[in-house]
């Protein structure tokens, strides 16, 4: 047992909490009408609140506990029942178990908020907390054990992914992409773009979700040494490349840089370093941040433009393309020279990798497509997903909450 | 010369705007508003307190045109705003003394467009 890995991990915890609640709640809520920004903050809050408890209660069992044909782990620590002060050699030999399943807890709840971002401004409140439930609990736990459980058959087959490219960013983002789908467009958005009520809100939710992601990822090395502060400055500097990259691009194709965008390549670059913070040189991660931003300008300002869908703000533009990107580029720039843990990318003369990495993707997109397909018809058909026009007019924070975040006369 | 006020729902605003230009009327003062008619207000609740039939948003267009555009006018925003609901809201026509542009101190009909 170490107590500064402890320390470390215990405050990493702190930090990706903050991702979600305000991070993401604020950049989100900031990028809605008006008359949506408190279902955005009460959807993030709420999934603190939900996701903590089934994680508590059987999520971390689920996801971590002993397991069960490489598919899912058991119920045997299902209250954490054994997850105490002793450290599991297979997770994280000096820190506490608890301590590993409190940071696990966090990410499990960013995950499912993060699909938010596609369904946002028109799903009824109790079908939206089913369906993060039931999200949570057949997508992400499954997904959490096959690459990072002991016995998970990605894991058991090499796939690399440090902190969460594809259990947290492919997953949820193409997630997203389906239930954009599904759900179809929001009423209005035919007579052209629905606009952002408070950039400002944007911004500092960016920027909180940019600090807090120092936890997610170097957090992620589970002790406080060499390869957490690699993965620190991998994830600055991969976001500061994407950030510039994306304003850059901005200015070369419309005449003026915007924060928006700026702010947006800044988190693809967050998204996109995520699976690769711990295995590659930060030289590399510059390179990657360049890459994720204009892979991402691409998905968001041509290719969703083209193909119609409305994914609200861009969970599955950002997500899932950068969670892709980030996942590939793990595969290319591997090296352990950075991480004698890890495994050599394609560029550092093993193939393989890419290979291993390509199929774990393939495997992660087919699963949470046919789980979230299925998930929305059954919470379709119970409570349906969609809420009335009127209501989805007026707004969900007076239809769905009773309330309303601004007044006009006081 | 007449001042056309039209109070309705939020989200026709664009719709009206499309019809208004569509018949060559480009020129407007919008503004946002809150309202009670016929419809029915909200109930609000914060921290258990509640607050039944809470005013609605409503959006106010204040457009001034000759008398040949007054008509035209009128129609345009009949058909962008109509749902055929209660809370379409409410167009007031006003016959108006004088138009002054600011920029040239032109006055009269032509000072409008």
């Amino acid at each position: 047992m170490n107590s500064g890995d402890t320390a470390w991990v215990l405050m990493s915890t702190a930090l990706v909490l903050l991702m979600t609640m305000p991070g993401l709640a604020f950049f989100y809520g900031g990028l809605v009408r008006r008359k949506n920004v408190l279902s955005i903050l009460m959807q993030c809050f709420i999934i603190l609140c939900v996701i903590s408890l089934q994680w508590v209660l059987f999520g971390y069992s689920l996801a971590f506990g002993p397991d069960f044909h490489g598919l899912i782990g058991n119920l045997n620590w299902a209250g954490l029942n054994g997850v105490g002060a002793l450290p599991n050699k297979d997770y994280a030999a000096t820190i506490p178990h608890s301590v590993f399943m409190v940071f696990q807890m966090m990410f499990a709840v960013i995950t499912p908020a993060l699909i938010i971002g596609a369904y946002a401004e028109r799903v009824k409140f109790p079908a939206f907390l089913l369906f993060t439930i039931l999200w949570a609990t057949f997508v992400y736990d499954p997904l959490a054990h096959w690459v990072w459980g002991t016995g998970g058959w990605l894991k058991n087959l090499g796939a690399l992914d440090f902190a969460g490219g594809m259990v947290v960013h492919v997953s949820s983002g193409i997630s997203a992409l389906v239930l954009a789908l599904l759900l179809g467009k929001r009423v209005g958005l035919n007579h052209g773009p629905i606009r952002p009520h408070n950039l400002p809100f944007a911004v500092l939710g960016g920027a909180l979700l940019w600090f807090g992601w120092f936890g997610f990822n170097a957090g992620s090395a589970l002790a406080a040494d060499g390869s957490a502060a690699n993965a620190f400055i991998t994830t600055n500097t991969a976001t500061a490349a994407a950030g510039l990259t994306w304003a850059l691009i901005e200015w070369w194709q419309n005449g003026t840089p915007t924060i928006l965008g700026t702010v947006t390549g800044a988190v693809a670059g967050l998204v996109a370093i995520t699976p690769a913070c711990g295995f590659v040189n930060p030289m590399n991660a510059l390179f990657i941040g360049i890459m994720v931003s204009v892979v991402c300008y691409l998905a968001v300002a041509v290719i969703k433009g083209k193909l119609g869908y409305d994914d609200s703000l861009d969970a599955f533009g950002v997500h899932g393309v950068g969670g892709t990107v980030g996942t590939i580029a793990t595969g290319l720039f591997a090296e352990k020279a950075v991480n004698a843990g890890g495994a050599n990318g394609l560029l550092f003369g093993n193939a393989h990798q890419l290979v291993v990495q390509s199929l774990s993707l393939l495997a992660t997109v087919t699963f949470a497509v046919i789980m979230t397909f299925i998930i929305f018809k059954i919470v379709d058909a119970l409570i349906g997903m969609r809420v009335e026009e009127k209501n989805e007019i007026v707004g969900l924070d007076l239809t769905q909450q009773s309330e309303a975040a601004y007044t006009v006369i006081e | 010369m007449k001042l056309i006020i039209a109070i309705i729902q939020p989200h026709k605003l664009e719709v009206v705007k499309r019809e208004l230009e569509a018949v060559g009327v480009n020129l407007m003062t919008v503004t946002n508003v809150l309202g009670q008619g016929r419809q029915k207000g909200h109930t609000e609740i914060y921290r258990g307190a509640k607050e039944a039939g809470g005013l609605l948003n409503k959006v106010r267009l204040d457009i001034v045109v000759n008398e040949d555009f007054a008509e035209p006018t009128i129609k345009a925003i009949t058909k962008g705003a109509h749902t055929g609901d209660v809370g379409d809201g409410k167009i007031f026509v006003v016959n108006l003394a004088e138009c002054i542009r600011i920029s040239s101190g032109e006055r009269g009909g032509g000072a409008i467009g």
